[in-house]
């Protein structure tokens, strides 16, 4: 399709609420197919559900405060700590994402809209009712699913607690909405760039978004497979993953990390693009080694689907699985490092300022990094024999996803809200922000590394005298982090009210085209392409 | 520096110095264990290595951040460079991390090989992990038994206060600790085949360096040359369910001859338990001692899941008080779903003495308020299940 043909069919799509005249009230925001205002939706949504998913997890970390079993029963330990690794993943970073996606892309690239508005509108109205059926499963008789995140059968299964098929339906749903919105971006940047915009000119920002939704649209129907498999085995007499009737539980495994893998990378992709167009912004400085950057990301990418089975070491894989997994795992270290370097690179004989976005975007750098260390670490089969399920994956999983993907978002959301609302957002709020959170994640997340060691295995709700220390202190963290993301919350609010007015460009040393259009960006942009040389 | 930066250095330097003053600390240990295997300390070494690798790189890396930060930032005025790229650079430093991790997958393969190196075992015995116990069952040697946590209720419940309130309220080995160890011998190959009775569990044991997962319906392996008897605590490392974080192993290393005294020991149990077990078939129990043998065996084996009022869980683990079964139904299915379990019920046959299953059944039958007066007896056991 031409970019021409699809401008046109754009025009039809918003026949219904052309130019200025958009519609009121509730009404705007179920029927509405702009991208901001969808965009604006997918972010809400995802601050909600990263306030639900926490408020789980200050209950997790009260139970764990002391030894002894004193606010939950270990059976709501379990819902709890399920419910709040698939609201995390699937309900906070991606949707955060997706926003990022929607919001930027068309202005970055210099087109008017996603390219299938339509589907954009259906994509972000199901997922609500996808965290509505999971969620609601807390107030049946079964309680939520209880199996964790990674709802390994059979406990999924023949000795689940009777919520698996509301899972499976909730996981469904979230599938697909990831889906559209993937397949809505491959099409907008395969066809909307703006004239004169070659792949190789399109911001890292864009790039990496699309390297991601390819991986979303390759694994999402394999999980899409693996819950129905569940459902199958659970209610309809397979067995799929029960050796008594000739299945493999361990077959489940497989075909999860074959999606779980690739999602891990489809949760820090997208924060390398944002890092990567911030630092620049805030070192004064072109971003170093562009095209490197886009081989490192595709390399990744590709890796990232023959890593799998680096999750299962301990499942009783034949030596040279085991051999090979290693290997592959660690060489993803290599276009990993490549990143870091080009960032650092960046910033040398920069002239850097620290503005909150940048504040953000150094502490993911440095914390991304110690996260990818105990990645490499975990990478050694022999040795992850000893780190596996215990708190040393707990703490590896959350500097690379908090103090990685979601510090990105913040950081993203800072440097953009000026382009959103048309107003400066509080800086010094935003500073305590940056440094609540640096202090309490790091209380929070670095002593988990020594309880992994010590042995303390993960997902349980009670602990030997041993790990009482540590944990006392984990849970300060805990609650200090937590309130800390109630300061983002007045940032936002305070910055949609009111405060400065932000001009079209409130960075000196940012670069592209969401720029070059008023703040806060008028409702339709670049209705007419921008020429890009 | 400005005072706000002060209040805050000062704020996490006395969070630093409480952390590190509390008196407890003494026994927080904060590294990997070095265990007690030769594989174990390979394992530690290589931890040790990939450790002090990303130190380096870590060093390198973040201080060239924190060098531009502080000497590249614009209120010190600082010009922006304009270098973007470099090949050269590039190449460089894409093959010198590859040569890093050369030098890691080198020993780590090695180890490895090691590791899954089962041949040769002089001792073998199977683990069975079942919700929520482990089962070991020596080859060859006619001996098997269930491991069981013994960390009383009361204390997991908080019964007897709060840890922080009464520390003295958790013994020292607070759920780390079981009703029978598993017995090995020193400085023998011994061989783990590992697998489980309902859903995945994972066998741990740090000390050992070894991580192996149960699966239903598999068998994998693992083993350990111990070089030093003593007691060597571990956990299930894979999410099993409610009771996950209540089932944990202890393996008592003895030296070859205490060894041998053990399994003579558990050898003339076993036939004494026979014994005992033929002449309970003969022996009358008054409902007293009934009740009071049924009383403890539930709290041990039953309550995990039925809970000691007998309410259960529902809908997963059903009542008891009340239940059909344990008041209209016929004795012998009552015993039957004992025995044999029925779905996620476990089968209890081959773990309780016929004494065991009678007492609880009459306990379960009068306990509670469920009042039927039956007695049952070993021999109505028997006869129940048809042997
Ligand atoms: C792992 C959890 C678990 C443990 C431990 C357990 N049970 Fe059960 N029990 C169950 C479940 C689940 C059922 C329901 C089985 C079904 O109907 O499918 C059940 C059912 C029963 C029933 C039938 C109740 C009814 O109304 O259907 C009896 C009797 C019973 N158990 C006795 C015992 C005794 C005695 C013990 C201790 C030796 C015990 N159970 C230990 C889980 C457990
Ligand atoms: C250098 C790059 C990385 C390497 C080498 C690496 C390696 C590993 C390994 C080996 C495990 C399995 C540990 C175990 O269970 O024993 C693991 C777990 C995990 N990793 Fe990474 N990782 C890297 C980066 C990332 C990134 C970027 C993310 C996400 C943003 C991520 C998210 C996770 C999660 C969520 C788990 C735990 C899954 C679970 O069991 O619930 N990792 N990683
Ligand atoms: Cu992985
Ligand atoms: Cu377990």
């Amino acid at each position: 399709m031409t970019t021409e043909t699809i401008n046109e069919s754009l025009d039809d799509a918003h026949n219904d609420d052309h130019h200025d005249h958009k519609m009121t009230g509730i009404k705007r925001w179920l029927y509405t197919t702009n991208h901001k205002d969808i965009g604006t939706l997918y972010l809400w949504f995802s601050f909600i559900m990263l306030l639900t998913g926490g408020a789980m997890a200050m209950v997790i970390r009260a139970e764990l405060f002391q030894p002894g079993l004193q606010l939950v029963e270990p059976d709501f330990f379990n819902q709890l700590t399920t419910v709040h690794g698939l609201i995390m993943v699937f309900g906070a970073i991606m949707p955060a994402f997706t926003g990022f996606a929607n919001w930027m892309i068309p202005m970055m690239i210099g087109a008017p809209d996603m390219a299938l508005p339509r589907m954009n509108n259906w994509s972000f109205w199901i997922l609500p009712f996808a965290f509505a059926i999971l969620l609601s499963s807390f107030f049946m008789e079964s309680g939520a699913p209880n199996f964790g995140w990674t709802f390994y059968a059979p406990l999924s299964t023949t000795y689940s607690n009777g919520s698996t098929a509301f899972f499976v339906f909730a996981v469904h749903i979230m599938g697909i909405s990831s889906i559209m919105g993937a397949i809505n971006i491959v099409v907008t940047i395969m066809n909307l760039r703006a004239p004169g915009m070659t792949y190789m000119k399109m911001p890292l920002f864009v790039w990496t978004f699309f390297i991601t939704a390819y991986l979303l649209i390759a694994v999402m129907p394999v999980l899409a497979g693996v819950v129905t498999m569940l459902l199958t085995d659970t209610y309809f007499g397979t067995s799929f993953f029960d050796a008594a009737g000739g299945g493999d539980p361990v077959m489940f495994q497989h075909i999860f990390w074959f999606f779980g893998h690739p999602e891990v990378y489809i949760m820090i992709l997208p924060a390398f693009g944002i890092v990567s167009t911030i630092i620049p912004a805030f070192s004064r400085k072109k971003l170093f080694g562009y095209s490197s950057m886009v081989y490192a990301t595709s390399s990744i990418a590709l890796l990232s689907f023959i890593v799998w089975a680096h999750h299962m070491f301990t499942t009783g894989m034949p030596l040279f699985g085991e051999l090979f997994f290693m290997y592959c795992t660690m060489l993803i270290a290599v276009p990993t490092g490549v990143k870091v370097f080009n960032w650092v690179a960046t910033m040398w004989r920069g002239s850097m300022t620290f503005e909150t976005p940048m504040l953000f975007s150094i502490a993911f750098v440095i914390l991304f990094t110690i996260g990818g260390f105990s990645g490499l670490m975990l990478a050694l089969t022999p040795v992850d024999f000893q780190y596996h399920d215990t708190y040393f994956v707990v703490a590896h999983f959350h500097y690379v996803l908090v103090t990685g993907s979601l510090f990105s978002i913040y950081a993203g959301a800072y440097y953009w809200l000026p382009k959103w609302t048309g107003h400066m957002y509080s800086e010094s709020l935003g500073k305590w922000h940056f440094w609540c959170s640096l202090i309490s994640v790091n209380l929070l997340f670095f002593p988990m590394h020594f309880l992994g060691l010590a042995g303390m295995p993960r997902r349980i709700p009670d602990y030997a005298l041993q790990f009482a220390d540590f944990n006392k202190w984990v849970s300060i963290g805990g609650f200090a982090f937590g309130i800390s993301q109630l300061i983002f919350l007045a940032v936002v609010i305070k910055c949609i009210k009111g405060g400065e007015k932000a001009p079209a460009k409130p960075w000196d040393g940012a670069e592209g085209l969401e720029w070059t259009v008023a703040s806060p960006a008028p409702y339709h942009t670049f209705s007419t392409p921008p020429k890009v040389d | 520096m400005s005072r706000g930066n002060q209040s805050w250095l000062m704020g996490a330097w006395l969070m630093l110095t409480s952390l590190l003053s509390s008196s407890a600390w003494a026994d927080t240990q904060l590294n990997l264990t070095k265990g007690v295997t030769a594989v174990s300390r390979e394992v530690y070494d290589l931890h040790m290595l990939a450790l002090y690798i990303c130190t380096a790189i870590g060093v390198v890396v973040f201080g060239a951040m924190f060098w531009s930060m502080v000497f590249h930032r614009k209120s010190k005025g600082a010009k922006a460079a304009d270098f973007h790229e470099s090949t050269k650079v590039e190449i460089l430093w894409t093959a010198i991390p590859i040569v890093i991790l050369i030098a890691m997958a080198v020993p780590a393969t090695s180890t490895l090989i090691d590791m899954e190196n089962n041949d040769n075992s002089e001792v073998t015995i199977q683990v069975t992990g079942s919700q929520w116990k482990w089962h070991y069952k020596y080859f060859d040697q006619n001996i098997e038994y269930y491991s069981v946590l013994s960390t009383p209720r009361e204390e997991y419940e908080n019964q007897n206060g709060t840890f922080e309130g009464n520390g003295a309220a958790k013994n020292e080995n607070y759920l780390l600790e079981v009703d029978r160890h598993l017995v090995i011998p020193a400085n023998k190959k011994v061989r783990f085949l590992i697998t489980s009775d309902d859903v995945i569990h994972a066998w741990w044991v740090p000390a050992f360096a070894v991580k192996q997962d149960a699966n239903p319906g598999f068998i994998n392996e693992a083993w350990a040359i111990v070089d030093e008897p003593g007691i060597y605590r571990g956990q299930c490392a894979e999410l099993c369910g409610k009771d996950h974080g209540f089932m944990p192993i202890v393996v008592e290393v003895k030296s070859v001859a205490d060894y041998e005294i053990w399994l003579s020991e558990q050898h003339a149990l076993t036939a004494k338990a026979a014994d005992a077990e033929k002449a309970s078939l003969t022996a009358s129990m008054s409902k007293e001692e009934l009740m009071q043998l049924g009383e403890s065996t539930y709290m041990a084996h039953c309550a995990a899941c039925h809970q000691p009022t007998g309410l259960g869980l529902p809908p997963t683990f059903p009542a008891l008080k009340g239940s059909p079964v344990a008041t209209q139904g016929s004795i012998a299915d009552h015993i039957d779903i004992v025995q044999n379990g029925k779905g996620m019920m476990p089968p209890f046959g081959k773990q309780l003495t016929l004494q065991q299953v009678a007492a609880l059944v009459t306990y379960e039958r009068n306990a509670w308020g469920n009042d039927t007066g039956d007695l049952v007896q070993s021999a109505d056991v028997k006869a129940a299940s048809g042997e």
